[in-house]
Order: C-alpha cells, then structure tokens, then sequence
C-alpha cells in the first residue's frame, strides 16, 4: 500500500495529462463542425462519433486536388533522405570515438555530447546566418569560383531542408550508435583476427552485424522526431514548396474550423507510428536489461 | 538510458585487452593496420561541421551592427548597451528570458517529486498497474513532440478550458514531457543499488517512512540531481511543446521568440544574443550538473564516461 500511494500522483497525473489528451484528440477528430461559428465540436461519447473529418481528410490526401498527399510523400523523402545521410556520416564517426579514440575518447565525448546542449533553435539560426545570400557559405564558395553567383539557399531548397534536418537530428543518432558500438566485447574482434579476417572483413563479419540493433533504434529516435518536424524547413525555407505533415498539423491549429482535419491528421500520424514506438520501447528495455 | 546511474565497471577494463587499447605503443604492436587516420579526420570533420556554425552564430551576437552575416565589429549592443533593442531593454527580449528560466524552475520542481515518487512506487510494487505506466512513461520519451503538443493544445482548449493556454498549460505540459527522466533514471539507480540496505535498516528497527528518509534519499541522491540538471535544461531548450501553448508576450519563451522572429528574415543579431543567453545557461547547468554528479558519487567507482553519460542522459 505504501509503495502504491508513492506511485500514485504520478500515475494520476500521467492518466490526466497523457492518457486524457489522447482521448480528447479522438473526440475532436471524431466530433463535426459547428456551421454556425466555424468552431469544431468534440464527440464526447463514443455513440455520437462521426467520419466527417476523416472522409474530407481522406479527400485531402487522395482526392482530385488533394495538397495533403504530395507533402506526405515529401515527408517520407525528408525523413528518409536526411536519416540515410546521418547514418552515412554518425556511423564512421562514432565507430572511430568507440574503437579508436583511446585515451581521448573523454574529449570526443564531450564535443559529440555538446550539441545536447545546444538549443535547436540556436543550432538553425547559426545555418540561416551562413546560408544568407551574403552569409559565409556563399562567401567561400563564390571566392573560390565554385559559383557564379551567390546561391538562394533559404528560398525554399530542399537539400537545405534535408541537411538542416540532418544537422539538427545527429547528435541522437550518434549517441545511439556510439553506446551500442562501444558496448561489442573486444574480445570478439580479436578472435576475427586471430582467425585471419583483415580490419575490412572483422568490420563486416563481427563489427557490422553486431551493431545491426544500434543502427535500428538509432535510426528510429532520429526517424520518429523528423516526422513531427514543422519548424526546421520553416526556418530553412519557409515556402510552401518544402512544407512537411508536421507543418499541416500546425497550421491547422491556428484556425479553428481546421482543428478537426488537425485532429485526423495527428491521430492518423499517431496511428502509422505505433508499430515502430513500442519497437523502440521494447528493444531499449531489452538492452537495459542485458546492461543490468 | 541504458547506461544510467552506477552500472558495474566496464568488462574487459582491467584486463589485457583494456590495457593494450589505453597504450598507444602497444596498440600499435598489437594492430598491424595501424591507425585509422581516415576515420579520425572524417570524425574531425563531423565535428568542425557541428560546432563551428554554432561558434559563428555566438560571435555575431557580439556584431556591432544589425546584419547576422557581416562582421562590422565587437560590441555589447546586443546584450545591453542599445537602449532599444538589446536583451536588457527590449522588454519582449526580456520577457522571453525570463519565462524561460520560470518555466525550468517550475518544471523542475514539479516533475522531479513526482518522478522520483513514481519510480519508488512502480519499482517496488509490482503489477500489471505498474508495469502498464512504465511502457507510458517510456513512450513518452519516442512519441513525436508535435503529437503530444497537439493532444494538450486540445486538453486545454476543449477539456480543460479553465486552464486555457499560458504559463499554467506550458508548465503542465513540460512536467509531462519531462518527468520520465526522474522516473527513469532512479529506477535504474534503484536496480543497481538493490534490496540490502533497506533490508538491513528494517531489520534494524527502522520504520517505512525512516528507511525512506535516511536510507534510500541519500543513495538516491545523486540520480535525482542528474534527473534534475536534466529536466532543467530540456526545458531551456524545448520548443515544440512550449509553441503550441503559448499565447501571448508573457508567456513566450525564448526558443520560441527566436522563432516567431527569425523565419521570414532577418532577425538581427539580439536573436543571437538570446541564442547565446541558452546556450551559456544550458553549458552552466551541465558542467555544474557534471562536477556535481562526481562529487556525489565520489565514493564510486564511476568513470569520466560514464558521468559523461548520464548527465547527458544516456
């Protein structure tokens, strides 16, 4: 009884304020919109649950002039382009910090932690003032006649989106990667090499299938927030052009005869990422287990 | 999150093998192929990219004119000697300072009790209650921010409408967003210091409430100081949740200003400033939270990494 009455506020508190909400996005997106004041009515009780929302979402996504479709198969593109590229560039780097660093693996440490500590809005800003037509990316690279003129970097270019995600979304995959990488028992790569496997096929053979669960739950915590983003292609581009799921949702926040469509789209994005959560839930648990 | 708290020492640390990795000379005897220069410079690289761009930003906040990509010179104009548009007089700029570190307070002492409570409770008292609210507190750490946003943006818009939104909603949210930490780091910390001592002190006469007090609040401490440094600083630099609840001047912080004021523009170098304001209250906070971790847990043997690790919340 004791033990329970210590747990209990914080299972209370998460009922109100985790559980609850979710119920509350169910009603909105299930609920109709008030014709008269444009104002979306929730469906409290279950009975009076209504598809009206879900069908003009449903429109919106597949419909003749659907504008949600397009950006939903942009935002698989961000996303995949810009975790590709972090796993291409985190992987070496933190394999070197956990094989290689030695008695300086404390400093890399440090300087790979140090973007943690960064705000995210902080980390943007500092790329929108290279990437300004007269900002220092621009400087250089005319300097060095690589172009002619200066590039628009922030009007509206994908790769800009898809690196500034890259640049925002790293450091966790890194830290994912390093963990895991530096967790391989030594041991196991020198029996590679005692068998007569070179550095490229120890890597292949021990190293690589070894790390086969940091690269998944590493691609996933990057994965799961890039498909929430709204803010980074607003800093980077801020066009329509580039606009991602996460972009509608917020929008339609803003406007209430919208809120409902906000609602569908939030719980449907809820919906398609269920799957991958509990992976990740479930395979951290695991880990912390083995750990223990 | 995997390496929290105490975890025993490293395997193959005192071995032959740890040794030979920690000695360059006999690395090199023991490693035909040498060192990887490749991998290090590429690893530079990376680190360059990460951390110039940021280094740059900080340095035109001290520019001494309004563009964010010309140098005309050092000044303090931004912080506080414009009597406009600085930090200091600009009472936006001002406001964004100071909802942000009242958020962090408030968050912090909120989610830390209830967290470390929470732990206690679930760790001790096993069930199909308890387990179910761990898998949520969990969750909570992969959920997107936007989906999460979105549900209190409604909780407080369409349930609880007395709570509207501002600082109350912000607060709410942010204590939810956060209180894992706690809950999960003095879990782990529960695991590895076991049953024992509490065993030990009710054999000794010592009463629930006792054990709680003398007992288990001192080998817990340093978990809760870490969890504490970390909610802290999550909320100086959140910004999804804090977004979508804020709703006037008052009560906006600042990752959010820096938002609202820089997409579309030019912001000018005082969104620098308060950029650099984050930045320098977040390193405080680590490197206090880190010295302060390896004074509490000086009696163990815990390595630089690992105290690395867990202020950083791996």
């Amino acid at each position: 009884v004791f033990w329970a009455a210590l747990a209990a506020p914080g299972i209370i508190w998460l009922i109100l304020l985790f559980i609850v909400p979710f119920y509350v996005v169910l009603a909105i997106a299930a609920g109709q919109l008030n014709q008269l004041f444009g104002t979306p009515i929730a469906a409290w009780n279950p009975l009076d649950w209504s598809s009206a929302n879900l069908i003009g979402v449903w429109h919106n996504i597949v419909g003749s002039g659907a504008f949600v479709g397009p950006i939903i198969i942009r935002t698989l593109y961000y996303t995949a382009a810009a975790s590709v590229i972090s796993l291409l560039i985190g992987y070496p780097a933190a394999y070197f910090v956990a094989r290689f660093a030695g008695r300086r693996k404390a400093l890399f440490l440090v300087l790979l932690i140090a973007p943690f500590w960064i705000s995210y809005m902080m980390r943007m800003l500092a790329w929108i003032d290279l990437l300004q037509t007269n900002g220092y990316v621009n400087k250089v690279l005319t300097f060095l006649h690589l172009v002619s003129h200066p590039v628009n970097w922030l009007g509206g270019q994908s790769y800009t989106v898809i690196l500034g995600l890259v640049y925002g979304y790293i450091p966790y995959l890194i830290l994912v990667l390093y963990a895991g990488l530096d967790r391989i028992d030594g041991a196991l790569l020198e029996a590679g090499r005692d068998l007569g496997l070179g550095r490229v096929r120890t890597f292949l053979r021990v190293t690589l299938p070894l790390s086969r669960q940091p690269i998944l739950t590493g691609m996933l915590i990057t994965v799961l927030p890039m498909l929430g983003d709204y803010f980074t292609n607003q800093l980077l581009s801020g066009t329509p052009g580039t606009a991602m799921i996460g972009n509608v949702i917020d929008g339609d926040l803003s406007t209430q005869a919208f809120e409902g469509q906000g609602a569908v789209l939030s719980m449907l994005l809820l919906l398609a990422l269920v799957v991958p959560m509990i992976y990740y839930v479930v395979a951290t648990n695991r880990s912390s287990r083995e750990a223990v | 999150m995997t390496t929290t708290a105490a975890t025993p020492v490293q395997p193959g640390a005192g071995t032959v093998g740890g040794q030979a990795a920690r000695s360059p000379l006999l690395r090199l005897r023991r490693n035909p192929w040498g060192h990887p220069w490749f991998l290090e410079g590429f690893t530079w690289l990376y680190l360059l990219w990460s951390i110039v761009p940021i280094a740059l930003a900080v340095l035109f906040s001290f520019n001494n004119g309004k563009s964010q990509s010309v140098w005309q010179g050092f000044s303090w104009r931004w912080y506080f000697s414009d009597p406009v548009n600085s930090v200091l007089h600009d009472p936006q700029l001002r406001l964004a300072v100071i909802q942000t570190l009242r958020l962090s307070t408030y968050t912090t002492l909120i989610a830390i009790p209830l967290g470390v409570a929470f732990a206690l409770g679930i760790n001790r008292w096993r069930g199909y209650t308890s387990s179910t609210f761990n898998f949520v507190m969990i969750l909570s750490f992969v959920i997107p921010e936007l989906i999460f946003g979105v549900a209190m943006f409604f909780l407080f818009t369409d349930l609880f409408k007395s709570v509207g939104l501002g600082t109350l909603a912000e607060t709410l949210g942010l204590v939810t967003w956060n209180v894992s930490w706690p809950a999960i780091i003095v879990q782990a910390r529960l695991v590895t210091i076991g049953r024992q001592y509490e065993e030990a002190a009710a054999d000794l006469g010592a009463t629930q409430p006792q054990i709680m007090r003398r007992v288990m609040m001192p080998l817990l401490a340093p978990a809760i100081f870490a969890s504490a440094v970390l909610v802290f600083s999550s909320v100086i630099d959140d910004f999804v949740i804090v977004d979508l609840l804020n709703n006037s001047v008052g009560n906006t912080p600042m990752s959010v200003y820096i938002y609202s004021q820089q997409h579309g523009g030019n912001g000018g170098p005082a969104l620098n400033a308060l950029g650099t304001i984050m930045l320098v209250m977040s390193f405080v906070i680590a490197i206090a939270g880190y010295f302060g971790y390896r004074v509490m847990t000086r009696g163990e043997r815990i390595g630089t990494q690992q105290a690395l690790a867990t202020i950083a919340g791996a």
